[in-house]
């Protein structure tokens, strides 16, 4: 089974106020934290799986700057072969579509039956660039996929729907499935595999290494502008409890007493 | 002509809420492109549903075809393809759903088009459509505008806007099943209904609700000693589940449960928006959170910002005083 597993830098924006660079079109990401996107740590764990119960090949693929070299390592570290990395910024890389084209240059011309992404970015939420990387290489698909059985020539899987329910699909092979959170337990990795993963094949790429035409993946290309982003207001009509913390619990707790809510 | 497609979303013989919901906006942009608004039906056995979706004075075109009984991205992507040449719509909007995700990104590489996911506004200014989402959790809104285009792809986000009022009656249209063959590659199975626990949280009076917050599941004592106090169910969010820390039934959100308890206690829970979605109809929402920017903020009636572990003894003790 040969299978690529594509993930993201991503920052880690879920207790920090995001604030916006003088152009208005980037968010000023100095101050936070980089790690995998959620969903694709859960891709490498169930990429790792596969190659652990059918054998064969994990290739890491990734998109961006040389300090993301910490987060692909660490996938190396939990079992997978070798790696990817392009950067290039010519790329249009705020519409998943020029995305999924570029990501599709880092694995045609290869052979694989599998590839695996995180259903979502934390960042930019697009759900997107899986989908649109299974038109681009011209195989199956199945998005939000919560269980992967593989079988002969084909796959099941479970996509997760609305309110629990599922639905259990098959897809031939070679397929792309995009991943969702809490399909497995992402292992963390063992020293053993921290310290080969340093050996392991890292090859860094630019658009013209993989074969991708820059003129077909940057702004021009793009057939959407990203115009400007605006941090939104937030609306509360919320009393907030003021004080120490200590205080704070009592006054909420006289607050919940006081109106019958407890 | 720039008709306006929606495609009516539906799952288990019901329509889903988006398909109503885009209808709120639909009429807006096709007024400004100068066309209507066009409701499209794909199933099987479609009669009352169709009814249903006319009586917001829109004409809705039904595909009847056993072959779109269950819900098959392959087989949208082929009809759609067609129907997109056939009808030539401005735009063709979808639900942000299980469903819109799984077919309209290969849609839109296959037929060279546009799109941009999780719509949370749509307006078509000065020839332009533009198209609001959101960032980094709700964090920052992105205006993304739409170069000229056959047709532009849209997937809308469930529960974004409300729907509208049903209004006048509109027509129904038949049309023909552009799929003339099996579609091999891709085939439906069976749907696995959602798993049944020892407890039903929609039923709950209280619920007392964990997120990321909690950090690790030896913090799990301290929250359950609250509940326990108030007689609390424990439920939490997708981030809660995925740890493991509680059971997948009493995840709350798009992708678990919709709760309406009296009192909901949301604790170290950012609030995404699939999560809003589950327990937003809650009677009473105190939340606790460090984060004084998080979303959960939005929607709560009692707000602490702070950390939840130096809140948490102090709020048992004293709710146990006060028994």
């Amino acid at each position: 089974m040969k299978t690529f597993v594509c993930i993201k830098y991503v920052p880690d924006t879920s207790e920090a106020e995001v604030k916006l660079n003088p152009d208005g079109l980037t968010v000023d990401d100095s101050r936070f934290s980089f790690d995998i996107n959620d969903a694709d740590n859960y891709a490498v764990e169930e990429s790792v799986l596969i190659k652990e119960a059918q054998g064969g090949e994990v290739t890491v693929l990734s998109i961006g700057p040389k300090k993301s070299e910490v987060m692909i390592r660490m996938a190396m570290a939990k079992g997978c072969d070798k790696a990817t990395r392009i950067e290039d910024d010519r790329m249009a890389d705020y519409d998943p579509l020029m995305v999924a084209k570029v990501l599709a240059g880092g694995i045609k011309g290869q052979e694989f039956d599998l590839v695996l992404t995180g259903c979502m970015a934390n960042d930019d939420w697009h759900m997107t660039t899986g989908v649109a990387l299974a038109e681009e290489l011209g195989v199956k698909h199945a998005s939000m996929v919560n269980k992967v059985e593989l079988l002969d020539g084909k796959v099941k899987v479970h996509r997760e729907l609305e309110g629990g329910l599922l639905e259990v699909v098959e897809v031939e092979l070679p397929a792309v499935l995009t991943i969702q959170t809490g399909i497995n337990e992402p292992r963390y990795a063992p020293i053993r595999g921290i310290r080969q993963a340093q050996k392991k094949e890292l090859n860094v790429v630019s658009l013209d290494d993989i074969g991708v035409d820059p003129a077909s993946v940057n702004a021009d290309a793009s057939q959407v502008v990203l115009e400007k982003l605006y941090i939104p207001e937030m609306e509360s009509t919320a009393e907030f409890i003021e004080g120490e913390p200590e205080e704070k619990a009592e006054k909420l707790a006289a607050i919940l007493h006081k109106g019958g809510l407890v | 002509m720039g008709n306006v497609l929606v495609l009516a979303e539906h799952r288990q013989g019901a329509l889903r809420d988006v398909s109503f919901e885009m209808l709120a906006v639909a009429p807006g942009v096709a007024e400004g492109m100068g066309g209507e608004v066009v409701v499209l039906l794909l199933g099987s056995s479609l009669d009352d549903m169709a009814k249903k979706m006319t009586e917001y004075g829109h004409k809705v075109m039904v595909l009847d075809d056993p072959a779109f009984e269950n819900f098959n991205g392959e087989k949208y992507q082929m009809a759609l393809s067609a129907i997109i040449d056939d009808l030539k719509p401005a735009v063709l909007m979808t639900g942000h759903t299980a469903q819109g995700v799984d077919f309209m990104p290969a849609l839109a590489v296959e037929k060279k088009l546009p799109l941009v996911s999780d719509v949370v506004e749509l307006n078509y200014e000065g020839d332009v459509l533009k198209a609001t989402r959101q960032l980094y959790s709700g964090k920052v809104n992105a205006v993304v505008a739409f170069k000229p285009a056959d047709t532009y792809l849209v997937t809308f986000r469930e529960g974004a806007v409300e729907a509208p009022e049903a209004s006048a009656a509109g027509e129904v249209e038949k049309m023909d099943s552009p799929l003339k063959e099996d579609v091999p590659y891709r085939k439906f199975v069976e749907y696995i209904e959602a798993e049944v626990g020892d407890v039903d949280i929609t039923q709950s009076e209280i619920l007392v609700a964990i997120g990321r917050g909690l950090k690790e599941d030896k913090n799990l004592p301290e929250i359950e000693a609250l509940a326990e106090t108030i007689k609390a169910d424990l439920a939490g969010s997708r981030a809660a589940t995925d740890a493991g820390w509680i059971p997948h039934d009493r995840q709350v959100g798009t992708s678990g449960k919709a709760v309406k308890p009296k009192l909901y206690i949301a604790l170290g829970i950012s609030g995404a928006f699939q999560h809003l979605a589950g327990m937003k109809g809650a009677k009473t929402i105190v939340a606790v959170n460090k984060d004084p920017e998080a979303p959960i903020f939005t929607v709560a009636d009692y707000a602490i910002v702070d950390d939840m572990f130096k809140v948490l003894p102090k709020l048992t003790e004293k709710l146990k005083e006060l028994k």
